[in-house]
């Protein structure tokens, strides 16, 4: 197939409307306006419907109701924006209702900055509105990724009645690099739709898009609910592993992190240092299994990571429980260059670096 | 083989241009390429840089962390780049804009070239990024003058901006040859 040169952004837009996404709602932030500026052409070609909402508040809800009446949707944001979303996003999964969001991370607390980032990590990951539950996060580190992952995130999402979050960042959303695009799907909303709403005859009973205990069994719910949660944080996990097996310290690293953390482990290996990668592609559920590959003899484990507290180390502690010590390589706004990450890990390997306690 | 690659200079420049015109000439050879600008709050005079990486094998960070080239349109991209380039890197600086007598590391080859003055006596000084491309494509044997005017001519074509083609070319070419 034909490989174009896309801008990360406008190949997740795309990644999307080939995956049958027909709405689109959501408010400019860099660095993902594209996304919005995409759609905003794209949308009227496909005889789909884009919106710039007046706030993120809005856009969010907009992509609620949207999907609750059956058509993919979509909405993007990044840092501020997504934290307006979280109420929002909290209903889709009261709901059930399988929307699907992007958040291209930049970096900071509050405002931030525009450079790219990783600190939505705890806020995608955990939750981050109220309530039990976790998005099916997915995290993708090239072009082509984006493209593929907006593509399949609708039927994902469908698969679980369930959000589906696709966590990119400031890097990965402005470089460019050549991809293939899929063919178009043609989605059918009148299908059948269990959480969605449709007509009914006068008299029947109509459906109310909102939490579903306000109609079921709370309990029942509860049961059903968490023996989905359990089903895909067994089933859904996905990772690239790197030159794992023989690793005497083992990087993690997701997104545009994942990326230098591949070249330190190229660059390490050609000097005889044996780096590994575990690459999450999957965000949550978290790839737990990807670290049984991890030999007795490693020395360390190394979240390479665009914040400052090393968010994601968490769950690699979650994940290795003590068998191995953990580092977090976090190099606040500043992407981590190749040679400092093999420096760190050298210096984990000479146990030269003391294992902190989590914030 | 791998290239990494900093086009650097000033807002207006055509240095994110430049960077995009090297990535799909690279595009065009079947070989890998990311392409990373600065992005944000930029504005005309200010610094603005891409990062290149063209390889042969799969490219994993986009960064070009120690770059092999530099093309540095201004004295800010040389006082921001030239220490990060590996030894035995190739700074391209015009010389038309950044101090004579300046001093440069002297593990890296230095190509001083007047790519403004030149577009300038062509009356076409916003082409001095072009004319600056024909001199590294020369230079640096990454592309053919023919590979690389091709990608050139494509790229402007989908961007609605094929008519000027042909008067491109001929700033590439003043480049190319002197």
């Amino acid at each position: 197939m034909e490989k174009r040169i896309m801008k990360g952004n406008e190949a997740l837009a795309e990644g999307a409307i080939r995956g049958g996404c027909r709405f689109y709602a959501g408010y400019p932030i860099t660095p993902q306006s594209e996304i919005l500026e995409w759609m905003s052409w794209r949308q009227k070609e496909v005889g789909g419907t884009f919106v710039q909402g007046e706030s993120e508040i809005a856009s969010v809800n907009m992509t609620f109701a949207a999907r609750a009446l059956g058509v993919r949707s979509l909405t993007s944001t990044s840092g501020p924006g997504f934290s307006l979303y979280q109420e929002g996003i909290a209903y889709w999964v009261s709901a059930g209702v399988p929307a699907v969001c992007a958040c291209v991370q930049r970096f900071g607390i509050g405002d931030g900055f525009i450079s790219a980032g990783q600190d939505n990590y705890w806020q995608a990951v955990k939750g981050g509105g109220n309530g039990d539950y976790h998005l099916i996060v997915l995290a993708p580190n090239s072009v082509q990724e984006n493209v593929d992952m907006a593509y399949e995130s609708f039927a994902l999402a469908e698969k679980w009645s369930h959000p589906v979050l696709i966590l990119s960042d400031g890097t990965i959303g402005q470089m460019m690099e050549p991809c293939v695009l899929p063919k178009m799907v043609e989605y059918d909303i009148d299908q059948e739709q269990p959480w969605a709403v449709k007509g009914v005859e006068a008299g029947q009973k109509n459906k109310v898009i909102t939490d579903i205990t306000y109609f079921e069994d709370i309990d029942e719910w509860n049961d059903g609910y968490l023996k989905k949660m359990r089903e895909i944080s067994e089933t859904e996990q996905r990772w690239e592993s790197l030159c794992v097996s023989d690793a005497d310290v083992v990087l993690v690293a997701y997104g545009i992190s994942s990326r230098v953390a591949e070249g330190a482990v190229q660059k390490a290996r050609s000097n005889g240092f044996k780096l590994g990668l575990i690459r999450p592609i999957t965000l949550w559920p978290y790839p737990r299994k990807a670290f049984d590959e991890i030999p007795e003899t490693c020395r360390g484990i190394v979240t390479v990571e665009v914040n400052m507290m090393g968010q994601m180390r968490d769950d690699v502690i979650i994940t290795v429980k003590g068998k191995y010590p953990t580092y977090a390589l976090a190099t606040r706004q500043r992407i981590a260059k190749v040679d400092q990450v093999i420096d760190f890990a050298k210096a984990v390997y000479e146990g030269k670096i003391k294992e902190e306690e989590v914030y | 083989m791998i290239k990494s690659i900093i086009c650097a200079g000033l807002g207006g420049q055509g240095v994110l241009t430049a960077g995009k015109l090297l990535m799909h000439a690279a595009h065009e050879k079947d070989l890998n390429v990311t392409w990373f600008p600065s992005y944000g709050n930029e504005m005309r005079g200010g610094n603005a840089n891409c990062n290149v990486i063209i390889s042969d094998k799969k490219i994993a960070s986009p960064y070009a962390d120690t770059p092999d080239i530099v093309m540095a349109m201004s004295s800010s991209a040389v006082d921001i780049y030239e220490e990060t380039m590996a030894p035995g890197g190739v700074l391209y600086v015009n010389s038309s804009l950044v101090d004579e007598n300046r001093k440069y590391r002297d593990d890296i080859r230095v190509v001083k070239f007047p790519a403004t003055e030149i577009a300038l006596k062509m009356k076409r000084e916003v082409n001095a990024n072009l004319c600056m491309l024909g001199k590294i494509i020369a230079d640096s044997g990454l592309f053919t003058i023919e590979e690389f005017e091709k990608a050139m001519c494509n790229y402007f074509d989908e961007a609605g901006k094929g008519k000027f083609n042909e008067s491109n070319k001929e700033v590439v070419r003043a480049g190319y040859e002197n």
